[in-house]
């Protein structure tokens, strides 16, 4: 079968590869109808997450048909349209029965690793290095999935293929950095970034009852699709005065909720987005951590800030004075999906929650290469590339 | 666009320092060191004690270690289940180099036997082309160590 491929840093190949079998009794096989890049994939492209290895399969945000189960697979069967949460859960640890499933205990085949970066492993993630286990990744024609059981959902007719493939990881991470964020009605909230998952963050809080979201992003088509589409108020940063014109816009107090959604490659126009590429380049920083900056800076006093961008090693010149005297409440986490997606899938459905749109560019597999070109360069607008293999 | 040369730099500077951290006993259980024998490897498994130890009988992984190793349960507090704990018999000459990592292995092992009647693999699967550069061969071999390292 097709499938691409991660070569090098900055390399994608779309190869032939073996067809995948059932390995486990919870296993099932899943045709994949589409899978999407994501705006952490370009970090794994660029060589920020350790433990790539060339010749991984990328790709864990995606949907399609489960067209083989294991002896062990009771609620799905062959047949099933179904959209498949990005990270694993073995349905049965502490962790995933305390809706934590990202972080469950038994489905990383590499605990290792996880536990020498961070202390302890996560869960198993599909296409994303050998620190989530290694899983050959969605893009591509075929994949395997482990406790099909647990993390594949049946998507609601009348839901395209379209909306429903990001309900596999866009839409729950940005419900969970509202939800786990303590959004409440009559919040004022911020989120920093309006890719896939800030947009889908903004929605969450708004249908959480936030009476003010502000999305920030320098990039005008995506912050057009903001004020259009989802309904938030945009801040261009480019424009500069971002602290000062948060304060301005919530009565001078900051927001109530700061959420992060943009990750380890942030770009600034500050002076130490330039002090973070010198010190990247010079290995004594591995990851760029300037919108979590300001989003701290920026949060109100007694506020909370949630980091959904994805980090991977080390940061420097964290601003921990300001969580501790701001007295701020700080979550991060992958996304715990599987307590999500069947809720988010109902709202997709009522039109509570659009998708579609972030769809910008769907293109057969064989294009995927020149697709996560132009997701990483923002040409023509691109919002996602979407692959149909 | 990414700088490439920055970009290999932080890449070849991190899967370094994973073969760094994963490769040392961080743990400090590796064999000499101080404590060696005494340290208790611990995993919590989300099941009452009459279900972890059957019997008095130890799950298969571990089994296989039974001449070498002690082992113990207790309650995990907060209703979370059992603390299946397994800790090297100062033996002489009879845990050769690796007890402490064949320890990991079986309590990790046993875990996910007994939570989900399963062990959690990738292989084989599908994957492109592996060429053997030094870098891929790291990750190779930092990977196949990995469920016998960490600090557990």
């Amino acid at each position: 079968m097709k499938a691409l491929c991660w070569t090098g840093i900055n390399k994608l190949t779309v190869e032939n590869v073996d067809e995948p079998t059932i390995l486990n009794p919870s296993d099932a096989i899943v045709k994949v109808t589409l899978s999407a890049s994501c705006g952490s994939d370009l970090h794994l492209l660029g060589g920020y997450v350790p433990g790539m290895r060339a010749g991984d399969i990328l790709g864990h945000e995606f949907m399609g048909e489960i067209v083989a189960v294991g002896s062990g697979v009771q609620q799905r069967q062959v047949g099933d349209r179904v959209v498949v949460c990005s990270f694993l859960s073995c349905g049965s640890c502490w962790y995933c029965l305390n809706d934590l499933t990202s972080l469950c205990d038994n489905t990383n085949p590499h605990p290792g690793l996880g536990e020498g970066l961070f202390g302890a492993s996560t869960g198993g993630c599909f296409g994303y290095s050998q620190i989530t286990g290694g899983f050959a990744g969605s893009h591509a024609e075929y994949i395997r999935v482990p406790h099909i059981d647990t993390g594949a959902f049946l998507i609601p007719d009348g839901v395209t293929d379209e909306q429903a493939v990001f309900a596999s990881d866009a839409v729950p991470t940005g419900w969970m950095g509202a939800d786990l964020g303590g959004v409440k009605p009559g919040d004022v909230v911020a989120v920093w970034g309006a890719g896939g998952v800030g947009q889908m963050a903004a929605r969450a809080a708004m249908l959480l009852g936030a009476e003010k979201v502000i999305v920030i992003d320098r990039l005008p088509e995506r912050l057009e699709q903001v004020r259009t589409v989802i309904g938030a108020e945009t801040l261009d940063y480019s424009d500069g005065h971002v602290m000062a014109e948060l304060r301005e816009r919530t009565g001078g107090r900051g927001p109530d909720v700061a959420i992060e959604a943009v990750g380890m490659e942030a770009h600034s126009e500050r002076p130490d987005y330039l002090y973070d590429k010198v010190k990247t380049a010079l290995k004594l920083e591995t990851d760029r951590p300037t919108a979590v900056r300001e989003a701290i800076m920026a949060a109100r006093k007694g506020g909370s800030v949630f980091v959904l961008g994805v980090f991977g090693g080390f940061v420097d010149k964290f601003p921990l004075g300001a969580v501790m005297n701001k007295g701020l409440t700080l979550r991060s986490g992958q996304q715990h999906g599987h307590r999500y997606i069947p809720m988010l899938l109902e709202r997709i459905a009522a039109g509570e929650i659009e998708t579609g749109h972030l769809a910008t560019h769907v293109m057969p597999l064989a294009e995927a290469p020149r697709g996560y070109e132009m997701f990483k360069t923002k040409e023509d607008g691109c919002v996602r590339a979407v692959f149909r293999p | 666009m990414v700088n490439k040369t920055a970009a290999g730099i932080v890449a070849g500077g991190a899967v370094a320092a994973i073969a760094a951290v994963v490769i040392r006993r961080t743990a400090g259980g590796g064999q000499g060191s101080p404590g060696h024998g005494a340290r208790w490897r611990v995993v919590t498994i989300n099941l009452e004690a009459a279900d972890v130890l059957p019997g008095g009988i130890l799950p298969p992984p571990l089994a296989e270690l039974e001449e070498l190793i002690e082992v113990r349960t207790s309650p995990a507090p907060g209703g979370r289940g059992t603390e299946l704990a397994a800790r090297a018999l100062p033996l002489p000459d009879a845990s050769g180099d690796d007890l402490p990592g064949l320890i990991r292995r079986a309590l990790r092992e046993s875990k996910q036997l007994l939570e989900t009647g399963e062990l959690p693999t990738n292989e084989p699967q599908p994957e492109g082309h592996r060429p053997k550069t030094p870098a891929g061969l790291l990750v190779d071999a930092v990977t196949r160590r990995s469920p016998e390292e960490g600090v557990l």
